[in-house]
């Protein structure tokens, strides 16, 4: 018992800490990639190559003067970035992110806490975050603020729903919430990105609209809004909207890793998942989590730079007329395909499988490409001329 | 008596979306204003806005996200140049022009001499005219430049602002170069130009026009067939060719609701007859086409300049008059009938015989008017200009109401506006 809070307790830190500081780096990579994309620099002059440009930021955010609005409500003013901030990072808890540590006093699994319930209460605890930006549109008492909250709370609520129903796919097929479970499921047989690559396609949409990046960042649309919902905010509030905002982001790459790209396994061997647990097995599929992490994260950053925003109501219209009956078909289909994969023809999950609803997907997305592609979704309000 | 009533009773006249006349507050009223509680909402964006470029304010009444009114405030950076310049010599106006509008100084440089040549019946010289010419193209591709950026940057693509602005700083350079400044370029004066230009200056264009078509090739990649641009802009804030001529609009806003009406070719100028190049002509008016055209303008400013560079003369830049053309320096400090002119000139400026005289130029933004009316003396008794960004801002209403908020960003990006010229 003793070992296990301990355990836990330190995992916690390290995980806290090991967020706060990636979030930290990631602002500067953000910059620094944006930078590299626009022929430019960017941050160098803090530190080597700018590495200590964050903790520069950081500072000053401390040091600045915190201003509140006279008409704002203050316990919500006040409330909200919290309540935005720390669903952000409690979220991480249930990733797995190596595997498990041998120690003197036993075998340490390396997630906080493996919740039997895990990826429900992923879903669960990430709905919340919206409360933190439709509250803080609506204490600040401005209009722009406001209409950043609205569409912010539209948005996230739209986007909630056809990203648990692509996560749904995901746990037809490892048959559990566990995320430990789902890991191991595809270090069995193949990464689930393959069998449910329409899936990870949705979840990666979603995920983008759900951590309100470009070119989903319609709650705080500079162009339009100022900064939307964190309009009013100064100082340290202001800044951890923006932590928030980049664990989101953290946390949606790690969850895209571990549902649809095997998590911490290693590909290719078989070396890190069968056998005794090794401290070698537990660095190197912690890089290997790493890796696939920074991969979104690079990802992420290359998109928002690249693409412009889109409007209110396509934004609107891809999440319920697109994404909501794609995701619910894509189960049906699914399900059938499962459904006669092992009941008819009786495999478990493996190579087969995947390959076979592998085939599935490819047609599904060929065919989902064919008619996005007839201009159907993204188009002008206005008629066209006479 | 509602609140709005009050309200619209002791405000600014305006026109709402019916056409029909009415009022909006001119001044933010302490008490609170249409809210919440109410259907419509009152939204104030500028005149410190991120997307009004410059100090454009605009009231804008919501349903929702959804324009019902736009009603633009204008005025925040009038600094009265056309006042200004009935107490100024004709040379001495260049400099106020310059500043009208800031993203293209040379051209409106150009504009302004040729009225001012055209009241006095001057002549200028041919190495003069292709200059100018240069100088024309050359403030082209800078002020599309900032359009196509700022415009990205309000519709959330941010890279393709600093690619532009890039390719903006190497015609600053060679600005920089040719008159010593960036901004307030002050290149031509009555009768010829400030400075002919310097040596490497040939080259370092040649080889702008050579580099530039690439980035060009960048941006048109990165937005014209990318599915989110052309969402946000095919279909908002159409103008139908009709329409557009109503509004007296001009330059690319007018060409892209397919009126194939461009200075330059309808009513030449510095024998811009003689160059080869293409009126560039949109089909449905909408912001996309907008930008169409102006990206495939500067190919075309592009094409003129190589033209430009080919045929250079050499020669005097300026017109060999002294009652009109200063004499240089040196002379002026050895030679008596030149220190004499010098003199003259300086204390009495250049006299423009009685009469008025107008010239329309095909500045980025539409068309450019100078008009000058002359007394007889050093000084016009009226100078007027024809604004194109202010004339074009006004179909602004007209083409915003209906559309969303964010349309609105968009449309009013299309418009190009800069405030400098809108205000005076």
């Amino acid at each position: 018992m003793t070992f296990f809070l301990v355990s836990s307790f330190i995992k916690m830190f390290v995980v806290f800490n090991l967020i706060m500081v990636g979030v930290a780096m990631l602002t500067l990579l953000e910059r620094r990639v944006c930078a590299w994309m626009q022929d430019r620099l960017g941050p160098n002059r803090v530190g080597p190559q700018g590495i200590l440009q964050p903790a520069a930021d950081g500072l000053k955010n401390i040091l600045k003067e915190e201003t509140s609005p006279a008409m704002a409500d203050k316990t919500l003013f006040t409330l909200a970035p919290l309540v935005s901030f720390v669903p952000a990072l409690v979220t991480f808890g249930v990733i797995p992110f190596a595997s498990p540590l041998p120690t003197r006093w036993g075998v340490v699994p390396m997630v906080v806490a493996d919740l039997p319930v895990g990826f429900l209460y992923i879903l669960a605890i990430s709905s919340l975050g919206v409360y933190g930006i439709v509250l803080a549109g609506w204490a600040s008492n401005n209009k722009y603020a406001l209409l950043g909250g609205l569409r912010a709370s539209a948005q996230m609520i739209s986007y909630e729903i056809a990203m648990g129903m692509s996560t749904v796919a995901v746990l037809l097929l490892a048959g559990n919430v566990t995320l430990s479970q789902v890991i191991a499921q595809q270090q069995h047989g193949l990464w689930f990105v393959l069998p449910l690559t329409l899936g990870f396609v949705i979840f990666f949409v979603s995920a983008l609209a759900e951590t309100n990046r470009l070119p989903f960042d319609l709650p705080e649309a500079e162009a339009e809004l100022i900064a939307g919902y964190h309009t009013e905010y100064s100082s340290m509030k202001f800044s951890m909207f923006y932590i928030a905002e980049y664990s989101n982001m953290v946390t949606a790459s790690a969850l895209m890793a571990t549902l649809f790209f095997g998590g911490w396994d290693i590909p290719f061997t078989h070396w890190d998942d069968t056998g005794d647990p090794t401290v070698l097995k537990t660095l190197l599929t912690l890089a290997a989590f790493s890796l696939k992490t920074f991969a979104f994260l690079f990802t992420y950053i290359w998109v928002r730079w690249t693409l412009p925003r889109f409007r209110y109501d396509q934004l609107m219209a891809l999440g319920w007329k697109v994404l909501l009956p794609l995701a619910l078909s894509y189960i049906t289909i699914l399900a059938t395909a499962i459904w006669f994969i092992r009941v008819q023809i009786g495999w478990l999950y493996g190579p087969g499988m995947a390959l076979i609803l592998l085939g599935v997907n490819v047609v599904l997305l060929v065919a989902l490409v064919w008619w996005l592609d007839r201009g159907r979704i993204v188009s002008g309000i206005a008629e066209e001329p006479a | 008596m509602s609140k709005r009533v009050v309200e619209l009773e002791l405000a600014t006249p305006g026109v709402d979306a019916q056409g029909r006349a009415s009022r909006v507050p001119l001044t933010a009223d302490r008490a609170p204003e249409p809210g919440l509680d109410q259907e419509h909402m009152l939204v104030n964006i500028g005149p410190q806005h991120p997307a009004t470029h410059g100090v454009l304010r605009l009231v804008v009444e919501l349903d929702g996200e959804t324009v019902v009114r736009c009603i633009p405030h204008l005025g925040y950076l009038h600094s009265g140049f056309e006042k200004l310049g009935e107490y100024r010599h004709y040379n001495q106006i260049i400099p106020l022009t310059d500043r009208t509008d800031y993203l293209s100084p040379m051209s409106n440089n150009v504009g302004f001499a040729l009225a001012a040549e055209k009241l006095m019946g001057v002549e200028i010289t041919p190495r003069c005219t292709v200059l100018r010419v240069i100088a024309c193209e050359m403030s082209r591709i800078i002020s599309h430049m900032v359009w196509l950026g700022t415009t990205s940057i309000d519709l959330g693509a941010f890279t393709p602002f600093l690619w532009a602005f890039q390719q903006r700083e190497k015609i600053y350079d060679l600005q920089e170069m040719w008159t010593g400044a960036r901004l307030t370029t002050s290149l031509t004066r009555v009768g010829g130009l400030l400075a002919d230009i310097p040596d490497g200056f040939v080259e370092k264009l040649r080889d702008f026009t050579k580099t530039f078509p690439k980035t060009l090739g960048e941006i048109d990649r990165v937005l014209t067939r990318n599915a989110v641009w052309a969402g946000r802009t095919q279909g908002v804030g159409t103008l139908t060719a009709e329409e557009a001529i109503n509004y007296s609009l001009s330059g690319p806003m007018l060409r892209a609701s397919g009126v194939a009406y461009d200075v330059r070719k309808d009513k030449p100028y510095l024998g811009y007859e003689t160059y080869d190049f293409d009126v560039i002509v949109g089909e449905h008016g909408d912001v996309f086409d907008r930008y169409l055209v102006r990206l495939e303008e500067c190919h075309q400013s592009n094409r003129i300049l190589e033209q430009a560079l080919d045929r250079l003369p050499d020669g005097p830049i300026n017109v060999d008059d002294p009652k009109v053309i200063l004499p240089s320096k040196t002379l002026a400090m050895t030679d008596m009938e030149a220190m004499i002119f010098h003199f003259k000139q300086v204390m009495e400026g250049v006299k423009a015989p009685v009469g008025e005289a107008y010239i329309g130029i095909e500045n980025p933004k539409g068309e450019l008017g100078n008009y000058l009316v002359s007394d007889g003396t050093a000084k016009p008794v009226r100078w007027r200009i024809r604004p194109p960004s202010f004339i074009n801002l006004s179909a602004l209403p007209k083409m915003a109401e209906g559309h969303l908020l964010s349309d609105l960003i968009a449309i009013n990006a299309s418009v190009d506006i800069v405030m400098g010229e809108v205000d005076r």
